[in-house]
């Protein structure tokens, strides 16, 4: 579905991504991971167009690398930014009708809004408030949601467990997955190694942004020295 | 959602009605004259609301686009006798032209450079329209008066009718802003106020969102200044084009509650009558002790309560005035 070719990405010329490669199926949850710094989500960002990039980022097949932000997400690639950058200001239901509009057409333009609600029945109850006012836990599954409204093929999150308590975590990893069931690609980039390799199929082990390591999420959890060695775990 | 909007558009009606009455007890002409300014200036300041409110485009230059509807509208009418009730839309036109043409750079321009940038703009074609022949130069334009028409838009024997023109262009204007918070464009522009870069990653194209949003309030604005042209019968730079109007037309806005439905109207009926009366009864003293009273009001407004009046009515913590539920 998404395949990366020596993809470079740079910040006003200092280098953040070095030729980095990785593929993502459909179906599949990804789990990039990594220590801080390390490019992650400078990775998402060049694919989504939101940073300087070279190499070959092809989307279903076709060659998005020179494609700006905004036709790149109406492709169905939809970034769940770091820190959630929700509308503070707006409520609930402006920021997940931003997230409808992102699409074009009318025409079911807010049936995803079901799903949303399935996934986090909290926010229904929350619609007509401002998204500042809601607790960190309902930011994030707001963020997520709005993500959602865009009926995404691939949807990319950096680090949604950011700041969260241990058992809202649970809640969101458990989201993923079921967002997954739902026929949805994910590609997530995490902090928490342990349970992000729990949930997904494959990881990318970055560090200075190159990919270092690539495999089945279960054979890195499993290996003990690749832990330790890049993982610090 | 749907029936909180269909509420404000209930309220709108009645609103316009109890205006639309209040007239009718009014004998003086002094009194008749500060409702049409006033009504005048709730247009003006929802105009400028739609890009500064709503958008978040702070301009401080509006005075260009109420200039250019006014001479539009007036020299169309003066030299080739199109009456100013088409010649206002003819200037509407041009000032939304305008809006565009200084959207497309200044746009690049965040925060308070932006606003910087339309002072400037505004102020060199004030200096310019102050040396153009064509405009009349320095000593403006008389609009002869050729008896009572709607067509013309004169009216000597009566203040009447252009209170009734001045409510008509407020509430057009009102309704064009509730027409524009429930479309996904309004919801663009309050996503690009709020977070443009949020906004981008949901596929917001932000400099076309807020073009949209400067046509639409350029073209409001023009019209508004073909409007109080007609009214007043005589134009100049000083008066239609001047850097003191730019911000009378952001004030009422600013301090009823930006992004607001209500909030230019309610900044209006306050800010036009306070600021005519403080200056027919403390102007004369020569000290501007009126704009000082202006400054001051604004000042408390900014400490107190920097989202605006309405922001008195609130609920806490609820829906609020920004949160664009719509």
């Amino acid at each position: 579905m998404l395949q990366l070719e020596g993809v470079s990405a740079a910040y006003g010329g200092m280098a953040a991504l070095h030729a980095m490669s990785l593929q993502v199926a459909k179906g599949e949850i990804i789990a990039v991971l990594g220590a801080n710094g390390a490019g992650k989500s400078t990775l998402l960002k060049a694919i989504a167009g939101q940073v300087e990039r070279r190499g070959a980022i092809r989307f279903d097949g076709a060659d998005i690398t020179r494609l700006p932000a905004h036709r790149i997400a109406r492709l169905g690639i939809n970034l769940v930014p770091e820190g959630r950058r929700l509308f503070p200001r707006l409520s609930v239901e402006a920021n997940l009708r931003l997230g409808a509009y992102a699409r074009r057409g009318e025409a079911g333009r807010f049936a995803p809004l079901d799903q949303v609600f399935a996934l986090f029945p909290r926010l229904r109850e929350r619609l007509a408030q401002r998204a500042e006012t809601l607790s960190g836990g309902e930011q994030q599954m707001l963020a997520i949601g709005r993500g959602l409204m865009t009926q995404p093929r691939l949807l990319m999150l950096d680090e949604p467990s950011q700041g969260l308590m241990p058992k809202l975590v649970d809640d969101i990893f458990d989201a993923i997955r079921r967002i997954r069931d739902l026929g949805m690609t994910v590609l997530l980039v995490e902090q928490r190694l342990v349970e992000a390799l729990a949930i997904a199929d494959r990881a990318y082990v970055v560090q200075t942004g190159r990919i270092v390591l690539a495999g089945a999420a279960s054979d890195i959890a499993a290996d003990g020295a690749v832990r330790r060695a890049y993982l610090g775990m | 959602m749907l029936r909180r909007r269909r509420r404000r558009l209930l309220a709108g009606g009645v609103a316009l009605l109890l205006l639309a009455l209040l007239p009718l007890p009014i004998g003086d002409v002094y009194t008749l004259n500060l409702l049409i300014l006033t009504l005048l200036y709730v247009g003006l300041s929802q105009a400028w609301n739609i890009l500064g409110g709503y958008c978040g485009q702070i301009s401080l230059g509006h005075a260009l686009y109420f200039g250019a509807g006014a001479y539009v509208s007036t020299l169309l009418y003066l030299h080739l006798g199109l009456p100013p009730s088409l010649g206002l839309f003819a200037g509407g036109l041009v000032a939304a032209v305008l809006a565009l043409a200084v959207g497309w750079p200044c746009f690049r321009l965040s925060g308070h450079y932006y606003a910087i940038a339309t002072i400037v703009v505004a102020v060199i074609f004030y200096l310019l329209a102050l040396n153009a022949d064509f405009l009349g130069g320095a000593s403006g334009v008389y609009i002869p008066f050729k008896g009572d028409s709607w067509v013309a838009l004169q009216f000597r024997t009566s203040k009447l009718p252009f209170v009734y023109l001045a409510l008509a262009y407020a509430a057009l204007v009102w309704l064009l802003a509730w027409i524009m918070e429930g479309t996904r464009a309004g919801f663009y522009w309050r996503a690009v106020k709020d977070d443009p870069i949020a906004a981008r990653s949901l596929a917001v194209r932000v400099l076309p969102s807020k073009l949209v949003a400067a046509g639409l309030s350029g073209f409001a604005t023009g019209v508004g200044g073909a409007i109080y042209a007609q009214y007043v019968g005589y134009i100049d730079p000083d008066s239609v084009l001047a850097m003191p109007l730019s911000i009378l037309i952001a004030l009422p806005a600013v301090l009823g509650g930006v992004g607001t439905l209500w909030g230019p109207l309610l900044g209006a009926a306050l800010l036009i009558p306070l600021s005519e009366l403080s200056r027919s009864y403390l102007g004369g003293s020569g000290h501007g002790v009126d704009l000082m009273l202006y400054g001051g009001l604004i000042m408390l407004v900014a400490l107190w309560r920097p989202e605006g009046l309405l922001g008195l009515f609130a609920r806490r913590g609820g829906a609020g005035t920004h949160a664009g539920t719509a």
